[in-house]
């Protein structure tokens, strides 16, 4: 098959193909490969920095139903005998002894590992700026940020380095990126998919999820993710099978609007003119397939981000407490005691906002704090999730903008650690009510939204109750084919 | 809810807590971005939060037991691979007290 062709299809399509035996396996493989050392690489190289590590050679076997199609996945995921560092100084040198159980599955399903991608140091990030491997660059304007952390999986598939990509969202950081390089990210409803082998970040949050071209190659990596794995006790069984989409129509299906994400306050995110009429737009799209859009309340929505930069820094802070130099990774040299060893090796590993992280999540925790955030925070979890309860009692779905602007400069919010935080106004919210949510690529800026930066993706997020993932995944579909959204514009 | 501004002597408190060294230099910088993202942070005091149950498991999971049966573990070896030091077949550490 000619270069043009393979690099038109997705993961579903190329299945098709192998599958046909119009393609081989071993022939994609060496194609993606190729490209992803030419193109994916450092950025003194003229790469997008969206690769931390590429295979070397073919894989040995591609059996299973995925047949061979090659898959990246982000750096954070331990792969055995090869680098995984989650973006991470501290790691420096780190080869995992094992898989983890997600990886594991989709290679054992015949998906074989092409490359790990760059990422926000341990998924700290929205921009993909903190990585001990330096920045990555959006595809779409290479002085743009592809959003994070899961930023060089999102590059990657939107450049047409991979043909699709693993990520981890914890508080947006599947679907943030995946809005901001005009690709599809889902992130599942928490526990359906094992968190064995992904080195933490927040373990009551963190979740993987796929990030693709398109909606179905989203469902089909999905169906070969879920399940209990012995190794991971707050995984479960996904009730149900994860079917692939076909919805053509959306009649009689109820979208929520929630009218506490629309307007800004002085703690919330301004929305981008440009986001706000794409998002206009894709609801107009959605009642024009039949759907019915209403608003809902979600009262606390807008405490959402302030909850959640106590909750993830407080578990951050407690599991990253085992990087002490002691079992693998860095070890800073002359020390004087133990103590010492512990405190140098954690200034010299970690990167400015892990460990601002880290001194947040210990203050929250602290003697005298505790009650006053953790505590907090934890009660406000609860409200967002009873306030999404009673949202699903009169909608079906609930959709918002992904983020609430298109990529931005490199380094234009790094001085600025709330400016950043601020990208994931939308997503944080379902990550603390733990159910599932999609990103899918709604439109375009446009010189006439009067903002810099026309011609950036803008995405659209689709959020269900737990386990609702096949309504998600159908709905999602139904409106990517009426946007017809091209999600191979950026290809390299 | 507390004060938001957190002091240098604070910063070095919790720098000790989380075993993290910071150099003079850092520590300036380290309390002001603190307490800016603690001041977006103490909104949350605003709440009436009475009677709310702090949540623990946001998805109910039951049964997470497994079998109590004997299967390898990591090798030694395996295990000291990626150590920075070893001795003895163990990780070797700087004593606890010069």
């Amino acid at each position: 098959m000619n270069v043009t062709d393979m690099l038109e299809l997705s993961g579903a399509q190329s299945i098709a193909a192998i599958e046909a035996g119009a393609l081989g396996a071993e022939e994609l493989f060496a194609f993606y490969r190729e490209r992803a050392v030419e193109h994916g690489g450092e950025l003194e190289r003229g790469g997008l920095n969206c690769f931390t590590w590429v295979a070397d050679g073919v894989p040995a076997s591609s059996k299973g139903p995925l047949v061979g199609v090659p898959l990246a996945v982000k750096d954070l995921f331990c792969t055995e005998s090869v680098p995984s560092q989650s973006g991470s100084k501290i790691l420096e040198g780190y080869l995992p002894p094992y898989t983890a159980s997600v990886v594991g599955r989709l290679q054992d399903a015949g998906a074989p590992l092409l490359a790990k991608t760059n990422q926000d140091e341990f998924a700290m990030g929205s921009s993909t700026e903190n990585s001990a491997y330096g920045p990555t660059q959006n595809p779409w304007e290479r002085t743009r940020v592809p959003g994070g952390s899961s930023g060089g999986s999102a590059a990657a598939v939107a450049a047409g380095l991979a043909p699709w990509a693993l990520g981890t969202d914890t508080g947006g950081s599947i679907r943030q990126p995946a809005a901001l390089c005009g690709i599809v990210g889902l992130k599942p409803t928490y526990g359906s998919v094992s968190r064995y082998g992904m080195i933490a970040f927040a373990s009551s949050l963190d979740q993987a999820g796929p990030l693709t071209r398109d909606v179905t190659d989203a469902a089909l990596l999905l169906t070969h993710m879920v399940g209990r794995d012995p190794c991971d006790s707050t995984s479960l069984q996904f009730p149900g099978q994860i079917e692939l989409p076909n919805a053509e129509r959306l009649d009689g299906m109820r979208l929520g609007v929630p009218k506490e994400l629309q307007r800004s306050s002085d703690s919330g995110a301004a929305i981008e003119p440009s986001v706000r009429r794409c998002f206009e737009e894709a609801l107009e799209c959605a009642e024009g397939l039949g759907a019915r859009v209403e608003e809902v309340s979600l009262p606390h929505a807008p405490h959402a981000l302030s909850a959640y930069y106590i909750l993830a820094p407080a578990e951050a802070s407690s599991n990253l407490a085992r990087f002490d130099g002691v079992r693998y990774g860095l070890r800073a040299d002359g020390a004087e005691d133990l103590l010492d060893m512990y405190t140098r090796t954690r200034h010299d590993g970690f990167g400015a906002e892990v460990k601002r992280r880290i001194m947040l999540g210990t203050y929250a925790l602290s003697s005298g704090y505790y009650e006053a955030y953790y505590g907090r925070a934890q009660r406000v979890r609860t409200k967002i999730a009873q306030d999404f309860a009673e949202a699903f009692e009169s909608v079906d779905l609930i959709v918002t903008p992904t983020a609430p602007g298109v990529a931005f400069e490199l380094g234009e919010k790094t001085s600025d650690p709330w400016a950043m935080y601020l990208s994931d106004y939308f997503t944080v919210p379902m990550s603390l009510a733990g159910i599932p949510a999609i990103s899918i690529p709604c439109g375009l800026s446009a010189e006439s939204d009067a903002v810099a930066g026309p011609g950036l993706p803008v995405g659209l997020q689709l959020a269900g109750p737990a386990f609702s993932e096949n309504r998600l995944l159908d709905a999602a579909y139904a409106l990517e084919q009426a946007i017809g959204f091209d999600t191979t514009a950026a290809h390299v | 809810m507390p004060a938001t501004v957190i002091t240098r002597d604070e910063v070095l408190h919790v720098a000790r807590l989380a075993r993290l060294a910071l150099g003079d230099d850092e520590l300036e910088p380290m309390a002001g971005e603190l307490s800016a993202v603690l001041e977006h942070i103490a909104k949350i005091g605003e709440l009436d939060l009475q009677d709310v149950a702090p949540t623990s498991h946001v998805i109910e999971v039951t049964g997470a037991l497994r079998a109590d049966e004997p299967r390898p573990c990591l090798p030694q070896e395996v295990a000291l691979a990626r150590a920075p030091a070893v001795s003895d077949g163990g990780f070797l550490v700087p004593s606890p007290q010069a």
